[in-house]
């Protein structure tokens, strides 16, 4: 058997440690960008979510074509007609993006995206979307529990009520530059809502990240209330003792409630809530109570009157 | 030289005023085809599914835009007349009207087709309980008499007087429509708050040369 002698190495050839760290830094780096150019990155509109668990939800109703999610939205921030948002939410930066949790909280702390993005294991969710103006969507959200995120900042006993608010920022929001809210969009759940496993700190939809018109880099999305109570491209979540002001409590305060759950039951000032036009289909279906979450949230309500409470 | 150029000008503001048949046939018909554009425009978009996510909306959105807008064309035509002292508007009016009708009637058809499917009950409900409704569904049925009695022969029958008075209808036709557009609208309100000050400028000139001639 032969043996090998290791060739002697002389200490000149040595490279110092530095040196090799730095190179190997380098290589590193140089490797993560133009891996970087190949792999998904959780970045922008379109690219896939990496890591997400499929949903198993076994909801019978057909999802939404994604074509008519991205094209179809209420997004005042980029206009108030449907189109406008796909139109004008390009000029929306979604990088860098930080949210700021602060209030009734024993951690505040001012998340970055990346970092948020990796802050619990994604999950796809399949929920039912009903808008106030009496449509309605199935879409396919890939976020996880607000609760995940709440539950670091440790919230006190004081923490009745949790209000998001959304960018306010009228160069990359064009919609802003018209009074027709009160910006920054505010909207708020009651601490209960806002750590109810269903209610979804949301990153994508379709497997992809959020295209910009739904919300983007992050959102909230609550399935058993009007779709305006899921405030959309948020900066700040605050954690506070009295109850948030929204700005469509502020817009309409006999139109738009506090709680605005989904209601069949409840009209809306101006038109009836009963039945809502599933998009996509012709004939209007009736409108479930809690948009049909009721055997999950029902309890919540329990021994309020949701007629006054709407 | 000023003279001739002052008699010049005239010929020409008198051809304005008194349009040939000739030239007259080709505006209404031009008219005609122009009125048009909006339904070739929805029926191509429908058949190459253009209408967006929800076309049932769309469909109704823009045939009720057209049907306020032809209403204000509509109510142009007296004031511009006597503005300009072109007696030929007139005999486009008719047209105008009747198309401000013919969308009305689209307008209508969609919410009871396409958007109720006959549901009876929740119509009546919709007219009764939701104010948009309460005000666009009448104004909508109050067209229908002055769209009959856009004929010569009808209006000989009825007598020009009464024709008159019964087609002054289209003031209330009018202001019907535009609060039936307002009270609609979710937020955004810059769209009716536009036909409403067109309607309002159009009522205001007309109350104008009302009281010019009282109390003239």
């Amino acid at each position: 058997m032969t043996v090998y002698k290791l060739p002697p190495i002389y200490s000149s050839e040595i490279t110092p440690r530095d040196l090799f760290h730095d190179r190997r830094r380098f290589m590193q780096l140089a490797a993560g960008a133009s891996l970087t150019a190949l792999l998904p990155q959780n970045g922008f509109a379109g690219e896939a979510l990496t890591g997400v668990t499929k949903s198993t939800d076994r909801l019978i109703d057909e999802l939404t074509p994604l074509k008519d999610i991205t094209s179809y939205n209420n997004f005042y921030e980029f206009g108030t007609g449907k189109e406008d948002p796909a139109k004008n939410a390009g000029s929306l930066k979604t990088r860098p993006w930080t949210i700021t949790v602060e209030g009734e909280v024993n951690k505040p702390k001012v998340f970055d995206i990346e970092e948020l993005l990796k802050l619990a294991p994604l999950e796809e969710r399949i929920y039912r979307l009903r808008c106030v103006e009496a449509w309605s969507m199935v879409i396919p959200w890939v976020g996880y529990s607000l609760a995940a995120l709440l539950k670091q900042v440790e919230p006190t006993s004081k923490a009745k009520f949790v209000e998001f608010i959304s960018l306010h920022d009228p160069e990359q929001m064009a919609g802003q530059k018209s009074p027709v809210l009160n910006w920054p969009y505010k909207e708020g759940l009651r601490i209960d809502e806002a750590m109810h496993p269903l209610t979804l700190l949301t990153v994508g939809l379709y497997g992809e990240v959020l295209p910009n018109q739904n919300g983007a880099p992050i959102r909230i999305v609550v399935p058993w209330k009007y779709g305006f109570k899921s405030a959309k491209s948020i900066v700040k979540i605050r954690l506070v003792e009295k109850m948030p002001v929204s700005s469509w409590m502020e817009a309409g305060p006999n139109e738009y409630g506090f709680y605005s759950n989904v209601n069949p039951e409840v009209d809306h000032a101006r038109w009836s809530q009963a039945k809502e036009r599933r998009i996509g289909e012709f004939l209007k279906r009736p409108t479930l109570p809690f948009n049909g979450y009721g055997e999950q949230v029902a309890s919540l309500y329990a021994g309020m009157d949701l007629t006054k409470d709407f | 030289m000023t003279q001739h150029s002052a008699e010049g000008t005239r010929t020409k503001v008198k051809n304005l005023k008194t349009l040939n048949n000739t030239v007259l046939s080709w505006l209404k018909i031009s008219i005609f085809l122009l009125a048009l554009i909006p339904l070739t425009k929805l029926a191509i978009n429908a058949c190459t599914d253009n209408l967006g996510a929800n076309p049932i909306e769309k469909i109704t959105h823009v045939t009720g835009y057209w049907t306020l807008s032809f209403l204000l064309i509509t109510l142009t035509v007296t004031p511009l007349r006597r503005l300009t002292g072109w007696s030929w508007l007139v005999r486009c009016r008719r047209m105008l009207g009747l198309f401000a009708f013919f969308y009305a009637c689209l307008h209508f058809s969609t919410y009871l087709v396409l958007d109720q499917f006959f549901d009876w009950a929740s119509i009546v409900k919709d007219i009764v309980k939701r104010p948009y409704i309460t005000v666009g569904f009448p104004a909508f049925v109050l067209l229908i008499p002055l769209a009959i009695t856009s004929n010569n022969r009808l209006i000989k029958l009825i007598g020009g007087k009464r024709w008159l008075t019964l087609h002054r209808l289209i003031y209330p036709i009018a202001i019907g429509g535009v609060i039936h557009f307002w009270w609609l609208v979710k937020k955004d309100i810059t769209e009716p708050l536009t036909f409403a000050l067109l309607l309002a400028v159009l009522l205001a000139i007309r109350l104008i040369y009302w009281g010019r001639t009282k109390w003239a």
